[in-house]
């Protein structure tokens, strides 16, 4: 582990990386920081320009910054307007924005950004610990386990999807395999579902997609309900006074040691991800706090602050788990960055930590630097980068549609993709006006191929789909897919009985 | 019928369709040598073509309960307030998305995109043409030196006529 350190450490403390660090973190708060914005809509604008950097560490490097910042950036606007930029940080804005509205606006976003820093170290340290561990297991696995998981994976995200939501989010999935499926295959050198249109023929653009789902539908959401966001107002509100007290900070440190191991788990979950690891952060904690503590959550509370930031981060950073070993993503960030990273000829997975450790450490060490750069750096120059809260919306609004745009364009370098993008993007919003989420869409488009792929090889090693029977592990996943995707809504089935007063059998 | 049954429906008749092209019109295509061989080109879209259909119908015939106690929120998007809001503004930016898109190449990528910026910004309401063009022509600029000389992407400047 030590020699995988070193090489991490002379990679990432090269001088183009360390300025792909800094600029990636400041571009993450930047555009973080707008309310109704989230960190997947800023990956995917950033996907271009982390592709033709050409050097997949590079890339990488910039995009876990530009996720760090948004993150960062997000519980900034929680905090000053009440109007979280993300789910991952509503739970933020419970203590957060009192505090701000107590003329206390420095002090928390000094708690939040020590809290952020202390939940990422700690999950980055648990990420060098647990993911060598987990890919030397995941070595052993062959296709048709590969294919068992990929499936657990896509349940588990649907599973997590919440209550009466489960089978959309399987629809979204299927979409996302289905949309995959055309264009000219790896596999079978033959094209498939192209209806005979040449701009299908290589397929439909991750990119394209990825700002079709997040990017375009969140800039017409912001034109369509200004009330939902509250951004244009007091961003440029005075924040004077960045220091906590040594008795808060004695109060934060074991919410602290908590959180960012529970956020941590939570991440490495598929599907479950920063949102719920800081609600629930902020949740155990209100519980466990006794007496004036419990009553001032909701009203200021430090703890209340520090536990879900803590979380969140630690969440993404356990968020990488699953992707850098098994090459799997649990959310739909690490989903666009597997798919920044098949772009770039990288196939993450078990074997990235022993072919190319190099990529593998250099990420794990920027992510080190990037949480120093966001407590150092971007801290100080929070109360300049907030004005960008009172730049007018009519202003933005033109310049995030333009850059979606760019970002296709400079993706496929054909306008036809730009007329996909708009398409795509009005399907999106009608699939968000009935409540579908988009993600498990993507998820499922950008593991489309490698299920299929993995599929196939299993089919041809055992001559048929007998490979699921003969195979203990595939079996088992397979069947924990099952129980994933029919619990949901067992459970709610039960509770509606017992609440009906019905016997319920047993 | 509520919208995310309409989305169900349409589904499930898409799912159709992608199957019916996966069972009756690829396996013709298969040369011999592959004929053997226990997975074709159809055979991953044929199963989602199926699981497609029956997810669909479980949406559709609303098998799974919603979360009866979950109130819509007053900030989240809702598509039955939709006269609520600003249709007009946001049918008009896709608009004049679609008109980049056919614009981009005759016009040139500087022209394209300072007319798409005010554009934008004029239907959401601004006036302030003295700062809004100076500020599109200096992002288009930008963005056209980054894209084409520093990213290397090809991408035409000025408008067909006057060369590129």
């Amino acid at each position: 582990m030590l020699e995988g350190i070193m090489i991490g450490l002379e990679a990432a403390f090269s001088i183009q990386n360390l300025l792909l660090v800094v600029a990636g973190c400041l571009i993450g708060t930047f555009i973080g920081m707008l309310p109704g914005l989230g960190p997947m809509s800023i990956i995917a604008i950033m996907i271009p320009v982390a592709i033709t950097l050409g050097d997949p560490a590079a890339a990488l490097i910039l995009l876990a910054g530009v996720y760090y910042g948004a993150i960062f950036g997000g519980s900034t606007s929680s905090i000053l307007l009440n109007a979280p930029g993300i789910a991952g940080t509503v739970a933020t804005s419970f203590d957060g924005y009192p505090m701000a509205r107590n003329g206390q606006a420095g002090k928390a976003l000094t708690i939040a950004a020590v809290s952020s820093f202390a939940g990422g170290m700690i999950g980055v340290v648990l990420l060098m610990i647990f993911a060598p561990a987990l890919s030397s297991v995941a070595l052993l696995f062959h296709s048709a386990e590969y294919f068992a998981l990929m499936v657990v994976g896509l349940s588990a995200i649907a599973a997590f999807a919440g209550t009466g939501q489960v089978t959309k989010a399987l629809m979204m999935t299927l979409l996302g395999l289905i949309l995959a499926t055309v264009g000219e295959g790896a596999l079978f050198n033959m094209p498939r579902f192209t209806l005979g249109i040449m701009d299908l023929q290589s397929g439909i653009s991750f990119i394209t997609l990825a700002m079709a789902m997040f990017a375009l539908p969140e800039a017409v959401f912001l034109v369509l309900n200004p009330a939902g966001s509250a951004g244009g107002q007091d961003g440029s509100r005075k924040i004077t006074g960045l220091r906590f007290s040594r008795a808060e900070g004695r109060a934060m440190v074991p919410v602290i040691g908590r959180q960012s191991v529970q956020g941590f788990f939570i991440g490495v979950l598929p599907g479950a991800g920063a949102t719920l690891a800081s609600f629930l952060g902020y949740a155990v904690e209100r519980n466990i706090a006794k007496g004036d503590d419990q009553a001032e959550f909701g009203h200021g509370s430090v703890k209340g602050l520090a536990a879900p930031e803590t979380a969140n981060n630690a969440a993404c950073t356990g968020s990488f788990v699953p992707l850098l070993t098994l090459g799997i993503p649990g959310s739909g960030t690490t989903a666009i960055l597997l798919g920044a990273l098949i772009a770039l000829n990288v196939t993450p997975g078990p074997r990235l930590m022993t072919d190319t450790p190099e990529i593998f450490w250099a990420v794990i060490m920027s992510m080190f630097i990037g949480n120093v750069v966001l407590l150092i750096l971007n801290l100080p120059l929070i109360p300049y980068i907030a004005k960008i809260l009172s730049i007018p919306r009519n202003y933005l609004i033109p310049f995030i549609l333009f850059f979606t745009l760019m970002g296709a364009y400079i993706g496929q370098n054909n306008a036809t993709e730009l007329l996909m993008l708009v398409g795509l993007g009005v399907m999106a919003i009608i699939f968000r006006f009935a409540d579908y989420p988009l993600a498990p869409l993507l998820i499922g488009f950008i593991l489309g191929r490698m299920m299929e792929d993995n599929f196939a090889r299993s089919m041809q090693l055992y001559r048929g789909p007998d490979f699921i029977l003969e195979r203990p592990m595939t079996l088992g996943l397979l069947a924990l897919a099952l129980i994933l995707v029919v619990l949901p809504s067992y459970r709610a089935r039960r509770a509606r009985k017992r609440a009906e007063g019905v016997a319920d059998g047993d | 019928m509520a919208l995310d049954r309409w989305i169900a429906l349409i589904f499930i008749l898409f799912c159709c369709t992608y199957g019916y092209l996966a069972f009756f019109t690829m396996d013709q295509d298969v040369p011999p040598f592959m004929q053997s061989n226990p997975v074709w080109p159809s055979t991953f879209p044929k199963v989602l073509a199926v699981l497609g259909v029956i997810v669909g119908l479980v949406v559709l015939l609303g098998l799974e309960k919603p979360d009866a106690e979950k109130e819509p929120s007053a900030t989240d998007i809702n598509y039955r307030r939709l006269h609520e809001y600003k249709l007009g503004q946001a049918l008009a930016l896709l608009g004049l998305m679609v008109a980049y898109a056919l614009l981009l190449r005759p016009a040139g990528f500087i022209i394209a995109t300072v007319i798409f910026l005010v554009a934008g910004s004029t239907v959401l309401g601004e006036r302030k043409f003295h700062v809004m063009i100076p500020v599109s022509l200096i992002a288009a600029g930008f963005v056209w030196y980054l894209v084409q000389q520093v990213l290397g992407i090809f991408l035409r400047p000025l408008p067909f006529f006057l060369g590129h």
